[in-house]
């Protein structure tokens, strides 16, 4: 969308030709909307086609996380050490962690228990 | 992806954009060659896939662009997407706009076409009587005002409009019930507009003054010149009236240019071998001086020899489209002009109007018999089978939200692949009443008809905005 002006500009006006105009008043409320819409946090379902979206990606938006009243991870319904390998298994975070798809296949491999010695992972460097 | 274009309609202006209507939203976007050409390419019964529509195009940043607008603006869509459920009915009871007050169920002509007296009437009753009283009492009138006041919810205004038979044989109910609701309406910081529909045989002096003073909109039947007048719209003993009415209208004209009231509407019915449209359309307005005119193919049951056949439907399409030659050539020097049909349709266009409804019956509008029983609209008043309850009792809400819930447009398959739905949504209830004997049904008679009327609307829309979008700021609502 280029334009949501209901008049078309003067010929004679130096300026690219809009490719799409919203012509009525329906169209200019719909346009609104898009462009007020673009660059927003949207569930996924609203955004066909969703190509721009990981595969596995779970649809459920928990945040469980960082530490509890008591300054520990216990309390917490979702512990940051059991989030980090839900990151890596089920892509629930997918910017988190080194992708263990192609180029860092085995970076959880030195760590076994991550709720016990999740320190040990490697670091990974791009 | 699958990707399709929604159910749409093409059409030009007199640039080089081109333009979509959306069925779907009742949007109109103007597109350029290549929005469109995506727009085309995508219109097919399956769908198409994207990427490998991407893959073939020259400009691939620039179709990508131009298709991911077209999708957010719901132009475009993947095949098999799950709508979202529409509303069924707007949170009831809807607040009332507009009361029809049934004065009279007497007529002093005997026009020959007519659904209340002839062969198409939906009321028990013989002759120009109908089955319940013949004029509203008093009381009748002031409990009507009070039913409306009641039910209107918040709106700062409400439209009181008087009806029949003929509504001037009960002059004094009108000027009652205006009184009244002056009084009302005052009392409840409300406005009250006031609209009349006449054969004009009783415009006295005393009337139009009246009138005129309390500014009502006024709409005169009358078919035309004298020939076309006479040939149905006649007195009891067949007499014609135009040589009544004629000298009459002038004096309502001259009344109503004076106190600048508001506009001034003849209606026309149109019937079998009825005088060229645009012929009409000047007789009314240059002779008579009305300042709009609104055309109306006469509601007929199957088999009625005055009913517009195929051909006749397909002539006034030809003769719509003359006279929208003359609205157009007016809106383009950024005048008004009086064709109502097409001023009507390119407001209902340019607002995006998607209607669920065909018309506000039952809804914001609800009609009154002589006696107070509330009836869907002025023509389904005094009929049994459609009664909403009385003005003095209350109205009967789960009658009227289960005929809402039926006569939704969502209900009528025919109408799911016609691009026209969001204006026609089926069409008149009383029209598929008489018809099919079911008011829910969709009017499927008129179906090209009403194609090809909307299809003159946008043309007509497409060439004024290339020209003149200025014209369209008359239209807008705030």
């Amino acid at each position: 969308m280029t334009n949501t002006d209901p008049v078309p500009p003067p010929v004679n006006v130096p300026r690219p030709r809009a490719r799409i105009l919203a012509c009525n008043q329906k169209a200019r409320q719909l346009a609104a909307l898009v462009l007020a819409q673009r660059g927003d946090t949207r569930a996924l379902t609203q955004d066909p086609p969703p190509t721009q979206y990981p595969y596995g990606c779970t649809t459920i938006f928990a945040p469980g996380w960082e530490v509890d009243s008591s300054n520990g991870t216990h309390g917490l319904c979702q512990p940051i050490e059991r989030d980090l390998y839900d990151c890596y298994h089920t892509c629930y975070w997918p910017a988190q962690v080194p992708d263990g798809v192609t180029n860092a296949p085995s970076w959880t491999s030195s760590c076994g228990a991550p709720m016990q010695d999740w320190k040990s992972i490697d670091l990974v460097f791009p | 992806m699958q990707l399709r274009t929604v159910l749409h309609r093409r059409f030009r202006g007199d640039g080089e954009t081109d333009f979509v209507y959306v069925a779907t939203s009742a949007a109109i976007l103007g597109v350029d060659a290549p929005t469109g050409a995506i727009v085309d390419a995508f219109a097919t019964a399956s769908g198409r896939d994207d990427e490998q529509w991407l893959a073939e195009q020259p400009d691939a940043a620039q179709a990508a662009s131009s298709l991911h607008d077209l999708i957010d603006l719901g132009v475009i869509r993947p095949v098999g997407e799950a709508q979202a459920p529409r509303a069924q009915l707007p949170p009831m009871p809807f607040p009332l706009a507009t009361l029809v007050l049934n004065v009279t169920n007497k007529c002093n002509l005997s026009c020959t076409y007519c659904y209340e007296y002839g062969e198409d009437r939906l009321t028990a009753g013989t002759g120009s009587k109908g089955a319940g009283k013949a004029r509203m009492e008093d009381d009748t009138a002031r409990q009507s005002i009070d039913f409306l006041l009641r039910n209107c919810g918040d709106r700062p205004q409400v439209s009181i409009t008087f009806f029949g038979g003929e509504t001037l044989l009960n002059f004094p109910a009108i000027r009652t019930a205006v009184e009244y609701a002056e009084q009302r309406a005052t009392a409840l910081r409300k406005r009250v507009h006031y609209s009349l529909t006449t054969n004009a045989t009783l415009l006295t002096d005393e009337v139009i003054d009246f009138l005129t003073q309390h500014r009502f909109g006024i709409t005169v039947s009358i078919d035309g010149d004298q020939k076309e007048q006479d040939r149905h719209r006649t007195f009891q003993k067949g007499v014609g009236s135009f040589a009544t009415i004629a000298p009459r209208i002038q004096l309502l004209v001259a009344k109503n240019k004076e106190r600048k009231g508001r506009s001034l509407g003849a209606r026309v019915t149109l019937t079998a071998g009825a005088a060229p449209v645009p012929d009409t359309y000047r007789f009314l307005t240059q002779e008579l001086g009305f300042d709009e005119v609104g055309f109306a193919p006469v509601t007929a049951g199957l088999g009625r020899t005055y009913a517009l056949g195929e051909l006749g439907y397909e002539r006034l399409l030809r003769e719509f489209g003359e006279l929208a030659e003359d609205y157009i050539a007016a809106a383009i020097r950024g005048e008004s002009h009086g064709f109502a049909n097409l001023g009507d349709l390119l407001r209902e266009l340019h607002q995006g109007v998607n209607k669920a409804h065909p018309c506000g019956a039952g809804l914001g509008l609800l009609g009154v018999s002589t006696e107070g029983d509330i009836g869907l609209c002025h023509r389904f008043v005094e009929s049994k089978d459609h009664e909403l309850g009385n003005v003095a009792t209350g109205l009967d809400e789960a009658a009227r939200t289960s005929f809402l819930q039926r006569a939704h447009v969502d209900t009528k398959t025919d109408c799911t692949k016609c691009f026209a739905r969001p204006l026609c949504a089926g069409g008149c209830y009383h029209e598929a009443h008489v018809r099919y004997g079911d008011a829910t049904k969709a009017n499927l008679h008129y179906c090209e008809w009403i194609r090809g009327f909307v299809d003159l609307g946008l043309r007509s829309y497409g060439r004024i905005l290339s020209r003149n979008p200025r014209f369209f700021a008359r239209f807008e609502t705030s």
